[in-house]
């Protein structure tokens, strides 16, 4: 992947990139009839169920408020949250180690694999280690990684990209699942159905002995509480309990905002988290630990602090908030172009709402063709209303799309077009009688629409407006002049 | 300079406009007041809506209901510290494995083995969860967790409504596992389906007098 730098301090890398303009990338996808029914069924079942269990709580929006002050909280004093976790995590047998970017994670993980002598691992799924590309730099160093989340296996077997930070697999529907798993498992009944419970125990059977071998585990986290040093994963299969408590090893790849200040945050985020997520009142499993326990799990346990653009966000005083996100998805949900368009249009690892301002902010508005990203968004506010942490999504993306221009501006000579409509626009909007004088112009728009009184194709830029709708013809006379003669004439 | 070293002083750096660091509003439920009846009548309906197995009992029933859920196990483990007489009516065919400190049973043994039987830490009805801690009376993680099915004990005297009202319960720096249901997954279509790699079934013993 081609990185442009600009002088920006340490933006991310890895996987956090649009790579193509995102209107080109929509395009494509949207001639994906299949993936948009799919998400369309997907995407509407889980608004419902939202709703229904979000309702059933007569204090949603005081946990709302806690969760977002608690996130503000602890961006504020970040620096102290993490030396205390670090404290309490190695206090109790934990060790940390500290990533500034994506490769310096990579080589750190794949150390700590190398020094226990096994060439496999067993993974939980995990944003980060996504955001990293651990598994594709893992397999250059000899080292197989089993993605054991039956989503994350549908997208590693089917040689496939995730779509959806919690459902990678959303835009695949049962058949296309059953497809993929006859095709590729070793071991499979071929007369496998699509029912959902099936697919699901030919998964079972698939990772059962990976599970009870499997020496190294790597995971992400939910969260990280700085006052105890414990380590939290969310999950609904037991995949995540089986990497988290059989192998000896353990090793942890989290991103340095997930910290929370007190153990007893946690009372606020499993009551916002599961809900917000999959829709459920709370989900299967969740795990906690604390660095090592005696006789009890992973003997040897690490955790890698990763920044890879996180302090680059944090320094945008209008956009820091969108470090806040726990992950749940809910914006991907609601929005109306996600839906269409499916989260490989976004092209980061980050897809959706959330997706269009945190990779931007976490590598540079700037960088390869993140600058689409911002813009795709009606504005509509579904996201800011759905985030279990009120991220004003709607809010950043305005704030990107004026960083979009602003770095855009010095690279024209001329002025462009949208430089010049925005002079004009500036200029004629200033004062009333400028106003007036072009609105005695407007009248002469009658003579470019045709018979039906239309005006069907505009010039320039602006025939992105009229590519999908006419403009009706304008008034003979314009409401200002036809005031001015009332008057006169009383 | 050290990774750590120029991460925290990056984060120096992009907090110099000194962000004001807000008090925390906690205005959501900390306590509730429902009776011991409306209680386990919310917990069940959770635990049924996750497709749980779920029996009110007494103290006295406890023997005879875990022989009757484990009716079709050929074995089943237990932690040292649970009750043994939970396991007094148990048949013959179904041999009883311990788990202990320094007699720890190895993983593939707990893979032949059908069934466990633990007690738990807290409950919260309102979510349908159901909270080990590693109490001696549930026992290491790993046991709870490679058995197909999973006999555990409530006891009504722990079950609380809110989540809020749990924590103070909790040793939280032990390894806990919180359970609402057997395994599930929505990765297919978003719809829940029951089943993967944890227990497929889970058995809840709600015990009046516990």
């Amino acid at each position: 992947m081609t990185q442009v730098f600009l002088g920006m301090p340490a933006g991310g890398q890895g996987n956090l990139f649009e790579t193509e303009p995102f209107p080109k990338a929509a395009h494509r996808e949207l001639g994906n009839t299949q993936m948009r029914k799919n998400l369309r069924h997907a995407t509407h079942t889980i608004r419902d169920k939202r709703l229904n269990v979000v309702g059933e709580l007569p204090d949603w929006e005081e946990l709302r408020d806690a969760g977002s002050a608690i996130k503000n909280l602890t961006m504020a004093n970040l620096e102290e949250r993490l030396e205390e976790f670090e404290k309490n995590f190695t206090a109790r047998g934990g060790v940390v180690h500290w990533a500034r970017d994506a490769a310096e994670a990579n080589k750190i993980v794949t150390e700590l694999v190398k020094a226990t002598g096994s060439n496999e691992v067993v993974k939980v799924k995990s944003m980060a280690t996504q955001e990293i590309g651990l598994n594709e730099h893992l397999e250059t160093e000899g080292i197989e990684a089993f993605e054991t989340d039956l989503a994350e296996l549908i997208v590693q077997l089917g040689n496939d990209k995730p779509s959806h930070i919690l459902v990678p697999a959303i835009h695949k529907n049962r058949t296309e699942v059953r497809d993929i798993f006859l095709k590729e498992m070793p071991v499979v009944d071929p007369n496998l159905t699509d029912e959902p419970a099936k697919l699901a125990e030919a998964a079972r059977k698939h990772l059962r002995k990976k599970f009870l071998a499997a020496k190294v585990a790597i995971s992400g986290a939910n969260f990280a509480l700085a006052d105890t040093g414990t380590l939290g994963v969310v999950e609904s299969e037991g995949n995540g309990r089986m990497c988290l408590t059989l192998p000896e090893t353990l090793i942890t790849v989290m991103g340095i905002e997930k910290v929370l200040p007190h153990w007893e945050d946690i009372e606020v985020f499993m009551q916002l988290l599961p809900r917000s997520s999959t829709g459920e009142r709370m989900n299967p499993y969740t795990s906690l630990w604390t660095g090592v326990s005696e006789d009890d799990g992973p003997q040897n346990v690490h955790i890698v602090l990763l920044d890879n653009g996180r302090t680059r966000a944090l320094a945008d005083r209008f956009g820091r908030t969108a470090l806040n996100c726990i992950r749940c998805s809910a914006c991907m949900n609601v929005c109306p172009v996600y839906e269409r368009t499916g989260g490989h249009a976004y092209g980061s690892t980050y897809p959706g709402p959330i997706g269009a301002i945190l990779s931007p902010l976490l590598t540079g508005i700037e960088v390869e063709e993140n600058g689409s990203l911002p813009y795709a968004s009606s504005l509509c506010g579904a996201c800011y209303d759905a985030c279990p942490v009120k991220i004003n999504i709607p809010e950043i993306l305005v704030h990107l799309r004026g960083d979009d221009v602003d770095a855009n501006r010095d690279k024209h000579k001329i002025p462009t077009q949208m430089d010049l409509l925005m002079k004009g626009g500036s200029w004629a909007l200033g004062k009333g009688k400028n106003i007036g004088l072009l609105e005695k112009a407007l009248p002469l728009g009658r003579l470019v629409s045709g018979k039906d009184k239309k005006i069907k194709k505009l010039p320039g830029i602006a025939a992105g407006w009229t590519a999908s709708r006419d403009i009706p013809a304008p008034p003979s006379k314009s409401f200002r002049d036809w005031w001015s003669d009332e008057k006169e004439s009383k | 300079m050290s990774a750590k070293d120029e991460i925290l002083g990056r984060i120096r750096s992009a907090l110099a406009d000194a962000p004001v660091a807000p008090e925390v509003p906690r205005e959501y439920r900390k306590t509730s007041d429902m009776g011991e009846a409306e209680l386990i009548e919310l917990l069940v309906d959770r635990l049924v809506d996750y497709k749980a197995g779920v029996d009110v009992i007494d103290a006295a029933q406890i023997p005879e209901f875990v022989a009757a859920k484990l009716a079709g196990a050929s074995s089943v483990v237990y932690p040292h510290g649970l009750d043994t007489s939970w396991l007094s009516a148990l048949g013959e065919s179904v041999e009883q494995r311990v788990d202990a400190p320094g007699a720890r049973l190895g993983i593939a043994e707990l893979d032949e083995t059908s069934a466990v039987v633990t007690s738990s830490a807290v409950s919260v009805a309102e979510s349908g969860t159901i909270i080990l801690d590693g109490e001696p009376n549930q026992g290491r993680r790993a046991i709870s967790l490679v058995p197909d099915q999973h006999v555990c004990i409530v006891p009504v005297s722990s079950i609380v409504r809110l989540l809020p009202e749990a924590m103070p319960r909790l040793t939280i720096t032990r390894p806990q596992t919180w359970i609402s249901g057997p395994s599930a997954t929505s990765d297919i279509e978003l719809e829940r389906v029951e089943g993967v790699h944890g227990p497929r079934t889970l058995d809840v013993l709600m015990v009046r007098g516990l």
